[in-house]
């Protein structure tokens, strides 16, 4: 899980290099400082269990299994990326993995999780759909309604929230007067937690119990995971609305730097925690290379998949 | 033989469909109970509450249930009670169900249906009486279908569901008590593909849904006047099928579309511009359109007879497009 939280980390250094550089279409939104949400999370995942992410969900898909370089192959618009440069950072599928997709609309994603959850029901299967979402994403109906329904049919599926303190460039008290994304839960009677998102092992824990409780049965659960965005909003915002003592904080929160200190106390060696940082830092850069030399889609592709069947595609317009 | 209005043959479609196919299923606000209209009574007796499913009045909700349902491989067949409150379904349709398969790269499919009611009849004033067909038209990955008899919405839904491409299918409440006889042998129709609904020399006369019964009864009235029209019912808005439409065309060189919709921005805009753009050379005058004048549907009877476009607008129409009647 440390080279995991790693890889996530340089991962996504190297997309703001190469957003930097300009190699990256669009705006991709990093996951920087979150990282053991996803890492603490997905690690009780199989394949076949949904999973549906939000803008910024590189490191949930990356912790749910998918390829390095196919990855980031689609963030940077690539043939071999996994949508094959369709899709881009924020709407990355890959159904080899259970990576159900990202979304750039904010709680777009909550129901389609659910009817993730809700097929399994029905179809007598042991999976659950899991869906992360932002603090802000709690301000949209579609949120609420899908607690209702969820909670209403007994949904296998987890909402993990990640409550960073800020929806964009604003503040969580100034979008709503709910102190905490778990107090939603309660009216609807399903099981919730406020938990230190930074630390690995907390989430890794309290991952475990919701999800023995869904896969038991008992319907669905919600994880409100206390984090921090270390990053900016999107790679190339300036961070005005936070003071300095903010940002500097980050460090002292630093999910990888926390798992660090808990390894070393538990007698894990400094060098095979450094040797674990380089080898990741290897394998983005071959990722890297890898991707970046690989072909840009044809624009004769441009109508593939609009539909299914060829004979729609024949006579739509 | 039996006769089956068209809510019967509503659920006749879907109870064959589920039974052939385990993977239907049925989700919608009151569907376990019969739907708002009875088009579902009877079915989750048959088919088990876990296939007819009652859901919250949360159409966002159970639009992106039914959608990621279908990602997962269970084939919905999703109820929006009135084609009005389609709106609160939109986000999910627009950014999520339509572009999925694209977005994904070809690694998924959502084969839904959603079956919606729409236009005007009986009082039903301006919240439950819309046609909104053309917000779908404009959304790439959507099918958009709308039956014009009994008949015609047995074959279409069974098509549709089996289709695997998500599909918006619109049925008229003014059609719902219209009785017709199910031929034995019957063959499922393309989606995609339109029918000439009455053969004609003289004006092509394009409608759907409701309005195709309108047409029909507008072309009997216009054969005593020695015009003879094409009745064209397109069965599918989106995607639109030119080939049909373009051979009448060619026969009669002059068109005339009639929907309930709202003329602005409509279905016939649409038809009359890709026409103008392809058939120009075939056109002997000036592609004519009957809709509703630009306002909402009122509630009184006589405003709402006032203002919904019928056959005697259309006769009117095509007289003047013959040089029947003067401008
Ligand atoms: C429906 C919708 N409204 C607005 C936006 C623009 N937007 C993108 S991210 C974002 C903030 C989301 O905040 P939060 O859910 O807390 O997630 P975070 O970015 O903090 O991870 C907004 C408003 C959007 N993508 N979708
Ligand atoms: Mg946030």
């Amino acid at each position: 899980m440390y080279r995991m939280l790693w890889r996530i980390r340089l991962f996504e250094g190297q997309v703001q290099r190469l957003a930097a550089a300009g190699e990256v279409p669009g705006f991709p939104h990093l996951s920087t400082g979150q990282e053991a949400v996803a890492v603490g999370v997905c690690a009780h995942l199989s394949r076949e269990d949904a999973l549906y992410t939000s803008h910024r969900g590189h490191g949930h898909i990356l912790a749910k299994g998918s390829d390095l370089e196919a990855t980031l192959a689609e963030i940077i618009g690539r043939e071999s990326g996994l949508c094959r440069g369709r899709g881009g950072s924020m709407h990355l599928v890959d159904v080899r993995h259970g990576v159900m997709g990202a979304t750039g609309v904010v709680a777009g994603n909550l129901a389609l999780a659910a009817g993730a959850a809700w097929a399994a029901q029905a179809q007598g299967k042991s999976n659950l759909a899991v869906a992360f979402f932002g603090d802000g994403a709690t301000g949209a109906g579609v949120f609420h309604e899908t607690l209702n329904l969820a909670s209403l049919w007994k949904l296998p599926m987890l909402f993990v929230c990640e409550n960073n303190g800020y929806a964009e460039f604003t503040s969580r008290d100034e979008h709503s007067n709910v102190n905490h994304v778990s107090h939603f839960a309660k009216p609807y009677s399903i099981p919730t937690k406020t938990i230190d998102g930074n630390d690995l092992k907390v989430v890794h824990a309290e991952a475990a119990e919701a999800i023995a409780s869904i896969r038991a049965g008992h319907g669905p659960y919600l994880l409100e995971c206390m984090t921090f965005r270390m990053a900016g909003h999107y790679v190339g915002d300036a961070q005005q609305y936070r003071s300095k003592e903010e940002l500097a904080a980050m460090i002292e929160k630093c999910p990888i730097e926390r798992l660090k200190r808990h390894l070393l106390a538990d007698g894990v060696p400094a060098t095979v925690l450094d040797a674990i940082q380089v080898e990741a830092k290897n394998e983005i850069e071959q990722a890297s290379l890898r991707a970046r030399a690989a072909a840009r889609p044809d624009p004769a592709t441009v109508m593939d998949d609009v539909y299914t069947s060829p004979t729609l595609h024949a006579i739509s317009g | 033989m039996a006769i089956h209005t068209f809510i019967d043959i509503l659920k006749r479609a879907l109870d064959e469909e589920m039974t052939r196919d385990a993977s239907v299923h049925l989700l919608g606000e009151d569907v376990a109970a019969g739907g708002a209209f009875g088009v579902t009574r009877g079915l989750a007796d048959k088919h088990g509450a876990t296939r007819v499913r009652n859901t919250p009045i949360s159409e966002a909700a159970i639009t992106g249930l039914a959608t990621g349902a279908a990602l997962a491989g269970i084939r919905p067949v999703l109820e929006i009670m009135f084609i009005d409150f389609a709106t609160l379904a939109l986000d999910c349709l627009l950014n999520q169900t339509a572009k999925y398969r694209y977005m994904s790269g070809g690694q998924l499919t959502v084969p839904l249906v959603v079956r919606t009611q729409a236009g005007a009849a009986g009082g039903a004033a301006a919240q439950h009486s819309q046609s909104l067909e053309t917000f779908f038209i404009h959304i790439p990955g959507l099918v958009v279908v709308a039956p014009s008899s009994p008949i015609e919405a047995y074959g279409l839904l069974k098509s549709a569901i089996r289709l695997g491409e998500p599909v918006i299918f619109i049925e008229h409440k003014r059609l719902y008590t219209m009785k017709e006889e199910l031929p034995q042998d019957f063959a499922l129709p393309a989606i995609g593909k339109a029918r000439v609904a009455r053969e004609g020399t003289d004006v092509t006369l394009i409608a759907y849904s409701a309005m195709v019964q309108t047409a029909l009864e507008a072309a009997k009235e216009l054969e005593s006047n020695g015009i003879s029209t094409e009745v064209i019912d397109l069965r599918t808005l989106l995607p639109l099928d030119m080939d049909t439409i373009s051979q009448s065309v060619s026969k009669t060189h002059r068109v005339l579309i009639a929907h309930e919709a709202v003329q602005n921005g409509g279905m016939g805009a649409e038809i009359a511009a890709r026409i103008g753009a392809e058939l120009f050379d075939e056109l002997d005058g000036p592609v004519q359109r009957v809709g509703c004048p630009f306002a909402p549907i009122p509630f009184a009877p006589e405003l709402e007879r006032a203002l919904l476009p019928g056959s005697h607008h259309i006769v009117q129409v095509a007289r003047r497009m013959m040089g029947l009647e003067s401008v």
